[in-house]
């Protein structure tokens, strides 16, 4: 995919689906993420682009309160998911994640079946009336993550016995059986191959139509061409975000430019 | 962008290294340093390799011979006019004849026994009949009363001969060393070659020693080690349904749970310090509590299993956080990824992978305590005598009984050197015990360990 297309379909505006406000994350002492706003949109694919140590990561954990899980870390600010803040103390983080869904930058396949990979978000939301409905959820989240025909013979056999970019596959479609809302993905291809990586972009792009994506990547071809918006992180601060035909072609901050011409990172 | 030009050391000409095909005066050092090492080593493996064979060579050359005992097979007449003087088989009436009734029968077999294989011997009835067990008579005794309808028949028994009989067998009594001894005599020890010539007496293979109980001072032919491994058994029933689930609980609550703070901390440094203390203070610990405070049985193996509880719970707590911290964090962060509590995360897909981890932890921790001497000496489980195997789950748990190491640890203090060669083939069977359990978490790590 061109920046041409990907400039033409920003053509049509989506709504926001997370707005994220004066967002402040610290690691102790450290101050990680740098009063952050982003704006990211439905059925778009969102990269979050910058060096290592930038922050990107941390920022998008935050989308799902994975940061909860490190004792130290501690967010501010506010993120709104459809208009809740979904650090209210009233919300559920299980709950949330439920409907922000992430794929991590090792495929982490649980130690299981195929089929029990998949079927393992539904069954603990109950999404299932009974097998044959658990059968169909999995089924279509297995063609989801466009790896139904690689396994669909050997549903049954460990999914830590596939290949990395199917592991990697089969995480995609884990997240997508709980029919999540908005997808993250950290780093989704750093562990895989060109082909691999190639099969993975073309599914983030068929996964925009239904969801909001937002992916983080080291690689600015990546991010080039899957993605409709970019947000250029770098220090713990948010540089410059934008459409990314924009941000790949006519850089405001002079940061971005050296970033992305290489001079910096 | 790091300038190559400016590094120091490139300033200078560079360096000129030497023919690959000769080792300089560097290379030679440091070859010769990993050799020594290496030599340290294996020395220190064969010191270690040798001390165990002498060890295994030792127990099992000492500790055989309790596994064989000495026999006399006896055709016993069962007299009506001795046992039974009424003829009533009366049960209450058979059991007023003390064992003192049954010795003249011993002594009249043995005299028909050596008139009809026309044995030559100049010893009197009583004298012959020294050479059993002092357990021979209460054994024809056991049998009658259990058994009255054989009363005025002819029955063949297998009795146990003396210990000092059993060690002439075993070359352990030679007749130079008994000159002394007033137990038996050098008249005795021919009429036993006799015996054994004639096939009356032989040694073979004794199930008592693995399935009996323990015997008096005098009657070292007649102890076994059966009651004190159901002993035993049942203090590891209690560790085991005690220590499995409070330590993995514990463990998991402070691994994945508890907040990092000094509390933790604290009890993290403590957890870590317990599995260092002596034994015996768990031992000092469990009188106080169980026995002085709680006012549980003594020597009961209850009370041995709650100290033994204290005592193997570091050690389970310790390995279950090590194979908790062992999972990748990825599985977690997977689960939660997709919406699962931290519960179901832990109890989901933790707890299944650090599973042989738990498992090898429980089974090392439960061999500990099975050998596991010193806490048992100070809630009296040691020198006391079980004379029957406990009948009950509630009396294996509550009715005072010993343990494998203490039973072996009693006969090893005992002055009789019959009770030596026991003690020895305790350590066989103890031993075995521990193999078989680290084989089996050996086996489980194999079969359940994942590999990613």
């Amino acid at each position: 995919m061109n920046q041409m297309t990907a400039l033409e379909k920003d053509v049509d505006t989506n709504e926001i689906k997370i707005n994220a406000s004066n967002v402040q994350v610290f690691y102790g002492e450290s101050h990680a993420i740098k009063d952050v706003n982003v704006q990211i949109e439905d059925k778009t694919v969102t990269a979050f682009i910058g060096p290592s140590g930038c922050g990107k990561s941390t920022f998008l954990r935050c989308l799902n309160r994975m940061n909860d899980t490190i004792d130290i870390c501690r967010v501010e600010g506010e993120i709104l998911l459809d208009g809740e803040n979904i650090y209210d103390k009233k919300v559920d983080p299980v709950q949330l994640r439920a409907k922000v869904g992430m794929v991590f930058q090792k495929p982490n396949p649980f130690p299981k079946s195929i089929y029990d990979n998949v079927a393992y978000g539904p069954r603990i939301h109950g999404l299932a009336k009974n097998k044959a409905d658990l059968d169909e959820i999995v089924e279509r989240a297995l063609r989801r993550g466009a790896i139904w025909n690689e396994v669909k013979d050997r549903l049954h056999a460990p999914g830590t016995g596939l290949s990395g970019g199917q592991q990697q596959r089969l995480c995609i479609a884990r997240a997508v059986a709980t029919e999540p809302e908005v997808l993250l993905m950290d780093e989704p291809c750093s562990a895989l191959d060109p082909i691999a990586t190639a099969q993975v972009e073309e599914l983030i792009d068929e996964l925009k139509q239904n969801y909001s994506v937002v992916i983080v990547t080291h690689s600015m071809q990546q991010a080039a061409r899957v993605s409709q918006k970019t947000a250029f992180f770098h220090l713990g601060n948010l540089v410059e975000f934008g459409e990314t035909g924009q941000i790949f072609t006519n850089p405001v901050d002079p940061r971005t430019e050296s970033y992305i011409t290489g001079r910096i990172g | 962008m790091t300038d190559i030009t400016n590094l120091p050391g490139n300033a200078a000409e560079p360096r000129k290294h030497g023919s690959l095909l000769e080792k300089d005066a560097r290379t030679a050092r440091r070859n010769a340093a990993e050799k020594r090492f290496q030599v340290y080593g294996m020395v220190a493996i064969g010191i270690g390799l040798l001390m165990l064979v002498i060890l295994v060579v030792n127990i099992f050359s000492q500790g055989l011979g309790a596994f064989q005992q000495t026999f006399v097979t006896l055709e016993v007449q069962l007299d009506e006019s001795k046992l039974d003087k009424n003829g009533n088989r009366n049960l209450e009436e058979i059991k007023k004849v003390s064992t003192f009734g049954y010795a003249p029968l011993i002594q009249q077999a043995f005299e028909a026994k050596v008139a009809a294989d026309g044995i030559e011997t100049a010893l009197p009835g009583k004298a012959m009949a020294d050479i059993l067990s002092k357990s021979a008579a209460a054994q024809l005794r056991d049998f009658v009363i259990a058994n009255p309808d054989e009363i005025g028949k002819t029955v063949e028994f297998r009795f146990l001969a003396n210990s000092r009989v059993d060690g002439y067998l075993k070359g352990r009594v030679t007749r130079e060393s008994i000159v002394n001894d007033k137990n038996v005599t050098a008249e005795q020890l021919d009429f036993v070659d006799a015996l054994k010539e004639d096939g009356v007496l032989a040694k073979t293979f004794n199930m008592s020693f693995i399935t009996g109980a323990d015997a008096s001072d005098q009657r070292p032919e007649d102890a076994g080690m059966g009651v004190s491994m159901l002993g035993s058994l049942f203090m590891m029933l209690v560790v085991l349904i005690l220590s499995l689930p409070i330590g993995v609980a514990a463990s998991i609550y402070l691994e994945e749970f508890a907040a990092k703070n000094w509390l933790t901390d604290i009890i993290e440094v403590n957890i870590s310090n317990l599995a260092a203390v002596p034994s015996i203070v768990f031992g000092i610990l469990g009188l106080a509590v169980f026995i002085n405070y709680m006012h549980l049985p003594m020597s009961a193996p209850l009370v041995g299993g709650l100290v033994l509880t204290l005592m193997t719970l570091p050690t389970i707590i310790i390995s279950t956080r090590a194979s908790l911290k062992a999972v990748p964090p990825s599985i977690r962060d997977a689960a939660l990824g997709v919406g699962a509590s931290k519960m179901q995360a832990v109890f989901h897909h933790v707890l299944p992978l650090a599973a042989p981890g738990i498992l090898t932890g429980t089974i090392i921790g439960l061999a500990q305590a099975l050998g596991e001497t010193a806490p048992l000496l100070l809630i009296g489980m040691v020198g006391f005598i079980a004379s029957n195997a406990p009948d009950s789950i509630a009396s294996g748990l509550l009715s005072p009984n010993s343990a494998m190491p203490a039973q072996i640890y009693e006969w090893a203090k005992r002055a009789d050197p019959a009770f030596y060669e026991r003690a020895w083939g305790g350590i066989i069977i103890l031993l075995l015990f521990l193999i078989t359990m680290n084989t089996v978490a050996v086996i489980l790590r194999r079969r359940f360990e994942r590999r990613w």
